[in-house]
């Protein structure tokens, strides 16, 4: 069964492409076949984040006027075989496509894989209206700030009233160092505030920068980011995964402490 | 001043607080000052008919269920203090 996933978050720069990018990776390395579709008309970023910059020939927008068919514009990466993107049209603007042109595509392309996962621009307009269109369910990407918080938070409001009702967030960049002295909402403080169901919790991590850098996405690898983004794909994936301690941000001196108390 | 020091709220708690409050009005549309002009309303009409205590009442609009976010229903609840019921 296939299942169209959109990432979202209403403020930008909260990661919601580096999420996008680390689940398609992620879900792909693990056998399933999955398309990720850039919906940014206007500001295209998967595919850098991707490392696939090279190879667009068509994009979105032309698969919607009918350039071309939908195979042409489909880029297959080269490092897993089963992950395809759809890139997203660098010089046209959010209104040249509209929310069931989306449906219309994503319907024609769902058999064909497990996961399509749609990396939603930021904003409440038109590009988030057909990066929603056409998904069954959402992952809201945040970080603990008073701001990515607030705007999830309308996110949310908005994906329930367009009848999205299985919604889970993701708590990205956070500072164990910063909760610890008092001065970062903790993970259980925004899941308090926001009450959905967490699915992932992302530490910040230099590493996503250097993963960026190189056009490589970290999921899976030996990083504490690349070890979280695996779980988040594990969860997706309908799979209990315990949350690590990396993740709740319990120190190791602290879980020291904890072997002696035990004793 | 030790004292202000062990007093003060981390920033962690200032972020939640304000959040709670601002999401309440965010996702009711309904401004802080629209807020406290219902609260001093209430408190006028209730004053009619009994004592309250004025200055610790808490009016705040929740959602009515506690699991999940049913925000289709928010409700609005009114803590009064009651000082004197005859008047």
């Amino acid at each position: 069964m296939s299942e169209v996933i959109v990432v979202t978050s209403g403020k930008g720069g909260v990661g919601k492409t580096t999420t996008s990018a680390n689940v398609g990776t992620g879900l792909a390395a693990m056998g399933k076949k999955v398309l990720l579709i850039d919906t940014d008309i206007g500001l295209r970023n998967l595919d850098v984040v991707m490392g696939l910059e090279n190879r667009i020939v068509y994009n979105l927008v032309d698969v919607v006027e009918g350039n071309c068919r939908i195979k042409q514009a489909l880029i297959r990466d080269k490092r897993y075989p089963t992950l395809f993107l759809l890139p997203s049209a660098q010089t046209r603007d959010k209104s040249s496509v509209n929310p069931a042109q989306m449906v219309k595509m994503i319907n024609h392309l769902k058999d064909q894989f497990d996961y399509i996962i749609l990396d939603c621009p930021a904003g409440i307009e038109q590009g988030f209206q057909n990066a929603i269109a056409g998904a069954d369910r959402a992952l809201v990407v945040t970080t603990p700030e008073v701001s990515a918080i607030r705007d999830a938070d309308r996110i949310i409001g908005l994906l329930e009233a367009n009848e999205i009702h299985k919604i889970d967030l993701i708590i990205n960049r956070i500072r164990h160092d910063m909760i610890k002295r008092g001065d970062m909402m903790s993970s259980e403080d925004v899941v308090d505030i926001l009450s959905l169901p967490l699915i992932g919790m992302v530490p910040d991590d230099e590493n996503v920068v250097i993963a960026t850098n190189q056009g490589e996405p970290l999921v899976g690898s030996n990083t504490m980011a690349g070890k979280a983004y695996q779980n988040i794909c594990y969860r997706v994936l309908g799979r209990e995964i315990p949350f690590l301690d990396f993740e709740k941000g319990i120190s190791f001196w602290a879980k020291v402490s904890g072997i002696f108390h035990k004793g | 001043m030790f004292k202000n020091i062990l007093k003060r709220k981390s920033s962690r708690e200032i972020a939640k607080d304000r959040l709670k409050i601002l999401l309440i009005s965010d996702r009711v549309n309904c401004s802080p000052e629209m807020m406290e002009m219902i609260k001093n309303d209430i408190a006028k009409v209730i004053s009619k008919y009994m004592k309250i205590d004025t200055k610790s009442m808490e009016i705040q609009i929740t959602k009515t269920s506690s699991k999940g976010r049913n925000l289709k229903n928010p409700t609005l609840y009114a803590n009064i203090p009651i000082l004197d019921l005859k008047q």
